[in-house]
């Protein structure tokens, strides 16, 4: 009991945890109004939640060894599908919206699975064209038109901006709530079911996994179907959030989820972290966004704590890599 | 492997490379793509707005293409999807290759286009701006929507007599170079300072007349200054996301938001009791005085001194005045009064 | 007497050199590159002004500078995606500093030199640390262009002495070609002669196909990394001033982006990603088609969204080509191989005695 307590308090995932509740905290002090009103206490829960399905989808492919530039296309494509169903048929289901959202999203990422596994050719490459790609044909299907808040129905809307309970520390936000239970189950299939695990085994070592007999190209496919499936989640609810959909939506998220997720443990180099980092360090990131102002630094700077933030963490991995390297040498020597 | 005639394919290459460029270099010695020409028929006259998806934009353009099909005009839009200072830099440099007639830009910044402003006139074209000037030497004309002063005044008064006179108030811009976002802001401080010493300004966040931009400035505004009662965007984006902010926000009546907007997007948030009232011209008027005037120059009817005087379709007579600016009108006050009556 | 069973086609080395370099990826690209502007020539409108060449050159040249040194990086297997966020510093750097009072020069020199320091920080992470440069760059990708946006905010800095400024935008005297083409053109040979060239331009070929058996024949694979990062670094530093003076603005989101860009022209222009591959000819041609491609468009009035559909199609084109080809060659070979093996066996069963082993 004591050691699986310890290793809940050493592990990776509480650090950071412990990291946002201090920022959270100091914030407060400075300004209350951060987590006690309403509508703090809302944005608190609700900015990060978009995000935080993206650096989900993300992590499952860092995992495999793999990275995903494109999802910020993918966001900005779905909220812009989303947008346009709603105006060209008007009446539609909302929950055939979020089909066609989910499907698209797993469709975009199919292509990428497909080009990956089969040509062999490294993820970064060629989510680097499908992001260029998906993004082009976005703002070609967009034009200069832009699907505006009042073109989608009030019921939807809500969604994105209305929470369960109400006032601060007693309410959640619906994006909120729909963001974990995705988080939940996707944890749940990376450590309970053999698709899940056997991604971390395909990121620690390809070549070991293939001789293994792993169905590999199978599972890298449904990573980065997942992934794009996760991202037109994404785009469907920003839709709701935003109300408001130009064809640049979703720029620049990619940045944002790779961040979350390592920042958040997930190693660049596979086969380490798990989606709850990635959750956490969404949620970092984006509090780390509205507590600046507050504690004084321009937001400008958000960047810049973004990058050091990044490059502390994967120093860490590393140092905390060779620590563990070192330990099972030394403990092989003990045991000899 | 080949690294021994590593030197033979690079020498091979860089042939090749040579001679691709030489062919262009020396194979353009006709087509110095030249404009200008006679107004009127056929003359190409292209609208290059700030950004692209801004429906303030839409509206000029609008006014633009309809004021070219009087004329007999070609129209064009061309534009970034980002209003950033250079994003329009490559527009101008198309629009002198192809030899367009004339420009109408809104710019993103007073003097970073300058240059190649500069380069497009002496390939020809006429430059005329609109709605945001840049430097008066890179441009022959500037339609101006209104009086500087008058704009800062309106929507001065209107935050004034919402909050009471008193109290804090922030500013929701859009790019932090815009040209006349700048000078509004200038003027409102001014005249803030003069007329009104009990409303403090707190703030200028900038909104980048990005939608997402500045929903999550407005949200960031607000849990900043809990004593904030009111908020002033000069621009159409700023104040329609603040606006979407507020109206599901518990500050909702309680801080009061007005600036420039237009009425069909403010609509539904004048109707709910987020805006009491707000500013602005008539965009279409603006494209299509715009668009009158670029065909002015190019048919050499004027040369964008003071005094000349030109004929704009509907709206009449216009006269240049100092430093080659155009002025349209008044700004207009909307509320729920008079929003029904129009649409744009 | 024996066969090779394993025998293929004449294998590439003893293929005449001609012919080797015809088929070469290098070629290809310049091939489709003159191909592009013969096409654009004659079927674009106003394609053959001189304008369209000035405009093509000055505009790329912050790419074609970067993409130098992005080439050596990638071909040693690692790669750099902070040069854009260097590039925006060392034009924030400029602005500041000039607006603050010091000597243009002045305010250039130490802005290309904290280039060279960004870099040195790239590669001290790399191969000090010995983090993965993918991982570093992302965070210093971020950590850059943080820095940059937060000297500045959103504000600009418009106002360069005009000589520079002047300077930045003239062309050679009597052509359309812009000025800075000089000293790229120097870069250019520099790094050809070092890559293709030189002892320490080979090296960085073994390192890439095989760090480890480079390092044991001797290089010094650390410290040729940690150089190519400070060349980078240096060089997105220099393409920043030039940058700034161009559009005469210093601003911290200039660029952003543009690392994708470079990299996208670089795979383009035939460098494997894998490293162990390519060459700096290559690149040019690869940087300048992409150029050419959205200039011809544009002046066709196509919309900058199908121009970057078509970059970005173009990419992956280029690199599943590659295992295409390989997985194409492969097939081939084997069936090659079969083909000889069973006419071997057939030699082998009529031939009496003698009959060594068949492998």
């Amino acid at each position: 009991m004591t050691r699986g307590l310890g290793r809940i308090l050493a592990a990776r995932e509480t650090g950071i945890l412990i990291a946002l509740i201090a920022i959270v905290i100091v914030a407060a002090t400075i300004n209350p109004r951060f987590v006690t009103s309403a509508d703090g206490w809302r944005d608190l829960l609700l900015t990060p939640s978009l995000v935080l399905l993206v650096a989900v989808g993300s992590a499952i492919v860092i995992i495999t060894r793999s990275v995903d530039l494109s999802v910020g296309s993918v966001v900005g494509l779905t909220a812009y599908l989303t947008g346009r169903l709603f105006i060209d048929i008007p009446g539609i289901h909302p929950v055939l919206v979020f089909v066609a959202g989910v499907l698209l999203g797993a469709v975009l990422g199919l292509i990428n699975g497909a080009l990956v596994a089969f040509a062999r050719v490294p993820a970064l490459v060629i989510t680097l064209g499908t992001m260029y790609i998906y993004r082009g044909i976005n703002v070609s299907w967009a034009g200069s038109d832009r699907i505006n808040a009042s073109d989608l129905p009030s019921g939807f809307r809500a969604l994105g901006t209305g929470s369960i309970g109400s006032g601060p520390f007693a309410s959640i936000p619906y994006l909120t709530i729909i963001a974990l239970i995705v988080l939940a189950a996707a944890a749940w299939y990376l450590r309970n079911l053999r698709g899940g695990r056997e991604l971390y085994a395909i990121g620690s070592d390809p070549a070991a996994a293939e001789l293994y007999g792993l169905p590999v190209t199978r599972r890298i496919i449904i990573a980065f179907v997942a992934s794009g499936a996760l991202s037109g989640f994404a785009g469907v609810l920003y839709a709701a959030r935003y109300g408001t959909v130009a064809s640049n939506a979703g720029s620049g998220w990619e940045l944002e989820a790779i961040g979350a997720a390592v920042i958040g443990g997930v190693a660049i180099a596979g086969g380490v972290g798990t989606v709850w980092g990635a959750a956490i360090g969404a949620f970092l990131l984006l509090t780390i966004n509205r507590a600046l102002p507050i504690i004084g630094i321009d937001d400008f700077w958000q960047q810049a704590v973004v990058g050091a933030l990044i490059l502390g963490a994967i120093v860490l991995d590393r140092v905390l890599a060779v620590r563990r390297h070192r330990q099972r040498i030394a403990q092989r020597e003990e045991t000899r | 492997m080949m690294f021994a005639l590593g030197k033979k394919r690079s020498a091979l290459g860089a042939a090749a490379l040579l001679a691709s460029v030489a062919m262009i270099a020396t194979g353009c010695a006709a087509n110095a793509g030249g404009g200008g020409g006679e107004g009127g028929d056929g003359a190409t006259i292209t609208f290059l707005p700030k950004n692209l998806g801004n429906p303030y934009f839409d509206t000029s353009s609008a006014g633009g293409e309809r004021a070219a099909e009087e004329i007999g005009a070609v129209f064009d839009e061309i534009g970034p999807s980002e209003a950033t200072p250079t994003s329009q830099v490559e527009f101008i440099q198309t629009a002198a290759q192809q030899g367009t007639d004339a420009l109408v830009v809104s710019a993103n910044d007073p003097s970073a286009i300058c240059d190649a402003l500069d380069e497009a006139r002496s390939a020809g074209t006429k430059i005329v701006t609109f709605d945001s000037d840049t430097d008066p030497e890179c441009r022959d004309l500037f339609i101006n929507q209104a009086d500087a002063e008058g704009i800062a005044k309106v929507q001065v008064d209107l935050i004034a007599e919402q909050i009471g006179d008193a109290g804090q108030i922030a500013i929701l811009s859009a790019a932090a170079n815009a040209t006349n976002q700048n000078a509004w802001i200038e003027l409102m401080e001014e005249e803030l300072k003069a007329n009104h010493p009990d409303i403090e300004l707190v703030s200028v966040v900038y909104g980048d007349d990005d939608d997402q931009k500045s929903f999550d400035q407005t949200a960031a505004l607000l849990q900043t200054y809990p004593e904030l009662k009111g908020i002033v965007s000069p621009t159409t984006v700023g104040i329609a996301a603040a606006a979407r902010y507020l109206s599901t926000s518990e500050f909702k009546g309680k801080v009061a938001l007005t600036g420039l907007g237009t009425p069909n997007q403010m609509r539904e948030y004048v109707e709910d009791g987020t805006v009491t009232a707000f500013a602005l011209w008539n965009p279409e008027d603006l494209g299509y005085l715009a668009a009158y005037a670029a065909d002015a120059l190019i048919s050499g009817d004027i040369t964008g001194e003071p005094g000349d005087t030109f004929e704009a379709g509907d709206l009449g007579e216009y006269e240049v005045g100092e430093d080659g600016v155009v002025l349209l009108g008044d700004p207009f006050v909307f509320d729920a009064e008079n929003i029904a009556d129009f649409d744009f | 007497m024996t066969t090779t069973l394993v025998s293929t086609a004449t294998p590439t080395h003893a293929q005449p050199a001609w012919r080797r370099w015809l088929l070469s990826r290098e070629a290809a690209i310049i091939g489709l590159l003159a191909l592009l502007v013969i096409f654009a020539f004659t079927s674009i409108p106003n394609f053959g002004s001189p304008l369209t060449l000035t405009y093509l050159l000055r505009d790329t040249a912050p790419i074609l500078l970067i993409a130098l040194p992005m080439t050596l990086i990638i071909i040693t297997e690692e790669i750099d995606l902070s040069v854009a966020s260097i590039l925006g510093l060392s034009s924030v750097l400029t602005g500041v500093l000039t607006a603050g009072g010091f000597p243009f020069v002045l305010a250039a020199l130490i802005a290309i030199l904290a280039g060279a320091l960004a870099g040195a920080i790239n590669g001290f992470f790399v191969t000090v640390v010995g983090l993965p440069s993918l991982a570093v760059t992302i965070g210093t990708l971020a950590l850059f262009r943080g820095i940059a946006v937060g000297l500045l905010g959103t504000t600009a800095i418009t106002d360069f002495p005009e000589f520079w400024t002047d300077l930045a935008r003239s062309t050679i005297p009597g052509t359309p070609i812009p000025s800075i083409m000089i000293p790229f053109a120097l870069l250019a040979i520099a790094f050809a002669v070092l890559l293709h060239a030189t002892p320490f331009g080979r090296s960085l070929y073994a390192i890439g196909l095989n760090k480890e058996t480079a390092h044991f024949s001797g290089i010094d694979v650390a410290r040729s990394k940690f150089l190519l990062f400070v060349l980078s670094g240096t060089v997105s530093g220099f393409a920043g001033v030039y940058f700034t003076l161009l559009y005469s603005n210093a601003r911290g989101d200039n660029a952003m982006g543009m690392e994708l860009q470079v990299i996208a022209a670089v795979l383009l222009g035939g460098v494997s990603i894998f490293g162990g591959r390519g060459a700096i000819h290559g690149v040019i041609g690869g940087v300048l088609l992409i150029g050419a491609l959205g200039s011809a468009l544009r002046l066709a009035n196509v919309g900058s969204d199908t121009i970057q559909v078509i970059t970005g199609v173009l990419l992956i084109l280029s690199v599943v080509s590659a295992s295409v080809l390989r997985w194409a060659r492969s097939r081939r070979d084997a069936a090659l191989g079969r083909r000889r093996q069973a006419a071997a066996r057939a030699t082998l069963d009529t031939t009496s005695t003698g009959t060594t082993h068949v492998p």
